[in-house]
Order: structure tokens, then C-alpha cells, then sequence
């Protein structure tokens, strides 16, 4: 029958049509987990580099310096950012705090992560 | 009643066993205070006597007539039609999801209303306990001599497991509905036989937190505050465990 609970619904966890602030939190902890375990996949492949000798290793950090690859690590820190600071909306949740008040958390959790993402960004391309 | 008439469309979900699902198309000059479920029956009265859909009590309190209005699951015998269009405008109207369709707009709670039933859901309650603690209490009247009760607040309607993301992909998750169930029989009379049916992956653990459960449920059930008071007490009773030596345990017992 139609309908019913599959695994392969899964890409409507991402649908945000009709949905609450509760479900932006939740789509946004999904996106920003699945982008660190990519980024983690590429950290350990950077990382073999080292061990095809410092030609090899130097030659790769040139290319990370690339703006484009800055921008990608600017995505990695929001990444971190968000997911980190929702998980401790939900940890404390599931502590039974706030949980009235988790709308709210949300909103300034995620506009101090803003601030985050904004003062690391000055930082990687107007001073560094 | 405003006396003014709106015309809209109606997209309603059609579904046979075996056909592919469809929407048909209804125009209706309709007050526009008039429910949705009004409209629905109007749709079944005078154009297609082949739509099937439940209801039964038209002042949401027998649950049966939950459906997804635009998208929201919405109890549609208290969604006015102002609410969710304008003059002109199409309503769409969807069964619940993650239910089984059996026909149209009519899914299968069968499993639901067994879950229900397993975690022994008392629809009436003592006053006192009916409400949220961070609710005030209704206060007793004072002439009845006998202890006041009222119906607890869930209406077993599935609006929650409908729009729970969790119970979109896990057939196996209880949902929102039963696990606040098991939160209000604890809160009365605590027991392991509970805890049990809460405390796995595809109960209290499977929730992530989308609150959508709260966000819909047409009775202030909040079940996702529930689900979280009761993995607090979980936790708090797992933490209580490690500093309590097992023979303190057997004198307790």
C-alpha cells in the first residue's frame, strides 16, 4: 500500500514545504552532519598526501590555498557552527531544558552562529 | 456565518487499491467559514458519491477526520476555509501521512490504535492529572462529591505521526502519539513495564527533535515536551544507577 513509512523516504526529511521552525533545525543538522563526514572523507585523504613524501604534500597545500578552497573551509566552520550549536539545543532538550522554550533557542543559537561564521569569515579573507 | 461566497477549488486526493493516485479537481462556491470537512462532504453530496473519507463528531473530538490540508495536517472539522485560502484560491486536500492509504482520503490506523491500546491509554483521566505540569490545574468543582475526572487530551487523531519526519522512514517507530501516552500513564502510576515500551531506538531514542508532533496536534497534547520529560527521567534514572550499589537496590526492592 501506499503511503507508508519506508527507508526510501528519507529525501523528504529534506522537503521544508509546510513544515515549522522544528524541522529547519532538523534539516540543517542533517545537511551540515552529512557535509563534516564529507569533509572528514577529504581531511584523511589530504592527510595521506604526507605520506607520498613533502613534494607531494607541499604541492597540495598550494593548491588549498586556492579562494575557492577557502571558501569550502569557511563552509566546513559553518557546518561545524550550526551542527554544534543545534546539538546543544537538542542535548539540553533531551535534559528536559528548555524544551518550551526550544523555539527560541533556536532562533538565537542560530544567529550566534551567524556571528560566528561572519567573524571567521572577516578573519580567513580580509585578514588572512 | 458571513453570508459572503467564496468560490474555490478543491484538489482532492483520489487513490483505488491498485490504481495510481490522483487529484481531482472540484469547484464549489463555499462560505468561507464554512470547515474543510464541509466542504468535503458537499464534494461526496452533490458531485462524487465515490470519495471516501472518515469523520463523525464535527467538533474534534472523535480524531477520525485528520487529513493534510495544503500540505498541514490539519483536523479538518475545525479548519475554517478563510484560514487556508482566499477567494479563488484551490485547497488541496491529502490523506495523513505515513498511514497506510485504504482508499482516497481514508488510511489505516489499525496498528496505531493497537500501540495506543498496548500502552494502556486511559481517555479519561483524574483532573489533576490531565494537564501539562506547566499548565494550571483546573480547579475542582466543588459540589460534585465523587473525584472530578475529563477527558485526557488526546483524541488519537494521527496528526502527529503524520507530521513526525522520524516516523516517515521507521514503520517500526512507535510515534509521538504512544510515546505521549506512555509519558501520562507513567506520570500516574510509574511502572518498568512502561519504560520498556519506551526505552529503545524505536521509541523515545528515534524522535530528533523536529517538534512537529507539538506544532500540529489539534488537543495541546504536546507531545514532544512529553517525549523529552520522559527521556529526562530515563537519563536521571540511568545516572542514579551508577551510585547506587546493586545490594541497595534489593533492600529499595
Amino acid at each position: 500500500m501506499p503511503n507508508q513509512p519506508e527507508a526510501k523516504n528519507w529525501p523528504r526529511w529534506f522537503d521544508p514545504r509546510s513544515r515549522s521552525l522544528g524541522t529547519f533545525g532538523f534539516i540543517l543538522n542533517r545537511i551540515t552532519a552529512l557535509a563534516l563526514t564529507l569533509y572528514l572523507i577529504l581531511h584523511l585523504i589530504a592527510l595521506g598526501q604526507l605520506a607520498q613524501g613533502p613534494a607531494a604534500y607541499d604541492g597540495f597545500i598550494a593548491l588549498v590555498k586556492n579562494p575557492l578552497f577557502k571558501l569550502g573551509e569557511l563552509l566546513v566552520i559553518a557546518a561545524g557552527v550550526i551542527h554544534g550549536l543545534n546539538g546543544i539545543r537538542i542535548a539540553l532538550n533531551s535534559f528536559g531544558i528548555g524544551v518550551r522554550r526550544q523555539r527560541s533557542m533556536f532562533v538565537i543559537l542560530m544567529a550566534l552562529a551567524v556571528l560566528c561564521i561572519a567573524f571567521f569569515g572577516w578573519k580567513m579573507f580580509m585578514e588572512g | 456565518m458571513t453570508g459572503s461566497t467564496w468560490q474555490v477549488t478543491f484538489k482532492v486526493y483520489r487513490q483505488r487499491t491498485g490504481e495510481k493516485p490522483s487529484h481531482q479537481s472540484y469547484s464549489l462556491d463555499v462560505d468561507p467559514d464554512e470547515y474543510i470537512l464541509d466542504a468535503v462532504e458537499r464534494i461526496w453530496a452533490f458531485h462524487d458519491r465515490t470519495l471516501t473519507y472518515r469523520h463523525a463528531c464535527h467538533h474534534s473530538t472523535c480524531g477520525a477526520c485528520g487529513m493534510r490540508v495544503n500540505g498541514r495536517e490539519k483536523l479538518t472539522c475545525i479548519t475554517t476555509i478563510r484560514s487556508v485560502t482566499r477567494n479563488g484560491g484551490t485547497v488541496r486536500i491529502d490523506p495523513l501521512r505515513n498511514f497506510p492509504v485504504i482508499s482516497d482520503l481514508v488510511v489505516d490506523m489499525g496498528n496505531f490504535f493497537l500501540r495506543m491500546e498496548k500502552s494502556g491509554f486511559d481517555s479519561v483521566v483524574p483532573l489533576d492529572k490531565a494537564n501539562l505540569p506547566y499548565e494550571s490545574t483546573i480547579t475542582r468543582v466543588s459540589e460534585h462529591k465523587h473525584e472530578a475526572e475529563r477527558l485526557a487530551d488526546c483524541i488519537e487523531c494521527g496528526l502527529c505521526i503524520s507530521a513526525c519526519p522520524a516516523a516517515n522512514t521507521d514503520h517500526e517507530y512507535i510515534g509521538p502519539a504512544v510515546l505521549a501516552s506512555i509519558h501520562l500513564m507513567y506520570t500516574q502510576s510509574p511502572s518498568q513495564a512502561l519504560i520498556d515500551q519506551a526505552d529503545h531506538h524505536t521509541g523515545l531514542w528515534r524522535c530528533h527533535s523536529a517538534y512537529e508532533c507539538t506544532q500540529v496536534c489539534p488537543s495541546g497534547v504536546d507531545p514532544a515536551w512529553r517525549i523529552m520529560d520522559m527521556r529526562k527521567k530515563i537519563i536521571g534514572n540511568r545516572i542514579k544507577s551508577i551510585f547506587t550499589r546493586p545490594n541497595e537496590d534489593k533492600k529499595n526492592a
